[in-house]
């Protein structure tokens, strides 16, 4: 039940288009006491679905631009594969170390993002 | 371009998670596309590059299903909720709140 609620939340947080993996993986290790490499797994594999929903809404929609999903993806490859093989040999204490820096970069990143105020200021006014 | 496609790679296979914070901005700021195609050529992206991960880590072990599809469930229905919500609520200030939390977790996690 524990699992299914951390889900949730960080489901509702990434349906608002805020990261989800950024509390699912804390939430994991903190809450549920998994290995860095667990819960990084469990991130992965929980977003698929989720993910695979979303694009072929986005397709429907025609948001998105292939040529440059492309460019992008042929260049990640490399680095999805070298990556993962990194965060499988590295200890799950230093890799959730590493983890900490790069949460760490996006928390500052996304409290000091612009533009999200004038974004929204149709939502705001419904307050 | 190509550089912004290895690096999301990278971090999405390193840390799990976090591909899309890469790509979004970097096709914002560099590419000037739209934050809505962002976003979604950003998904499309990502998702192939998150099962390549993926087999990776099932290879050594490190996909539970008994955890994954539970919280996979709660993520679902998770997604739906927020994505209804998000009409109702300021997601201004709710970054800001979300941003301490990141920063709190990630200090945390460093120690």
């Amino acid at each position: 039940m524990m699992l299914f609620i951390i889900g949730l939340v960080s489901g509702i947080i990434s349906g608002m288009g805020i990261g989800g993996g950024t509390v699912l993986i804390p939430a994991l290790v903190f809450i549920v006491g998994s290995s860095q490499q667990l819960a990084q797994g469990v991130n992965l594999a929980a977003f698929l679905p989720t993910a695979l929903i979303a694009i072929i809404i986005h397709t429907k929609n025609k948001y998105i631009k292939y040529r440059i999903a492309l460019y992008l993806f042929l260049f990640g490859l490399l680095g999805a594969y070298f990556g993962a093989k990194l965060a499988v040999h590295l200890s799950s204490q230093l890799l959730r170390r590493f983890f900490g820096v790069f949460l760490l970069c996006m928390g500052i990143y996304e409290f000091f993002r612009k533009g999200d105020k004038n974004r929204k200021s149709e939502n705001r006014s419904k307050k | 371009m190509l550089l912004t496609g290895f690096i999301t790679g990278f971090c999405n296979g390193l840390f799990g998670s976090g591909g899309g914070t890469i790509a979004v901005p970097a096709m914002v700021h560099i590419l000037g596309m739209e934050e809505h195609e962002s976003h979604a050529t950003a998904l499309s992206v990502i998702m192939p590059l998150a099962l390549i991960s993926s087999t990776v880590y099932l290879k050594n072990d490190l996909l539970h299903w008994d955890i994954i599809w539970r919280v996979a469930l709660g993520g679902v229905v998770g997604g739906v909720i927020g994505a209804y919500i998000l009409d109702w609520v300021s997601t201004y200030w709710l970054r800001k709140i979300f941003a301490c939390f990141m920063i709190a977790a990630a200090v945390r996690m460093f120690f």
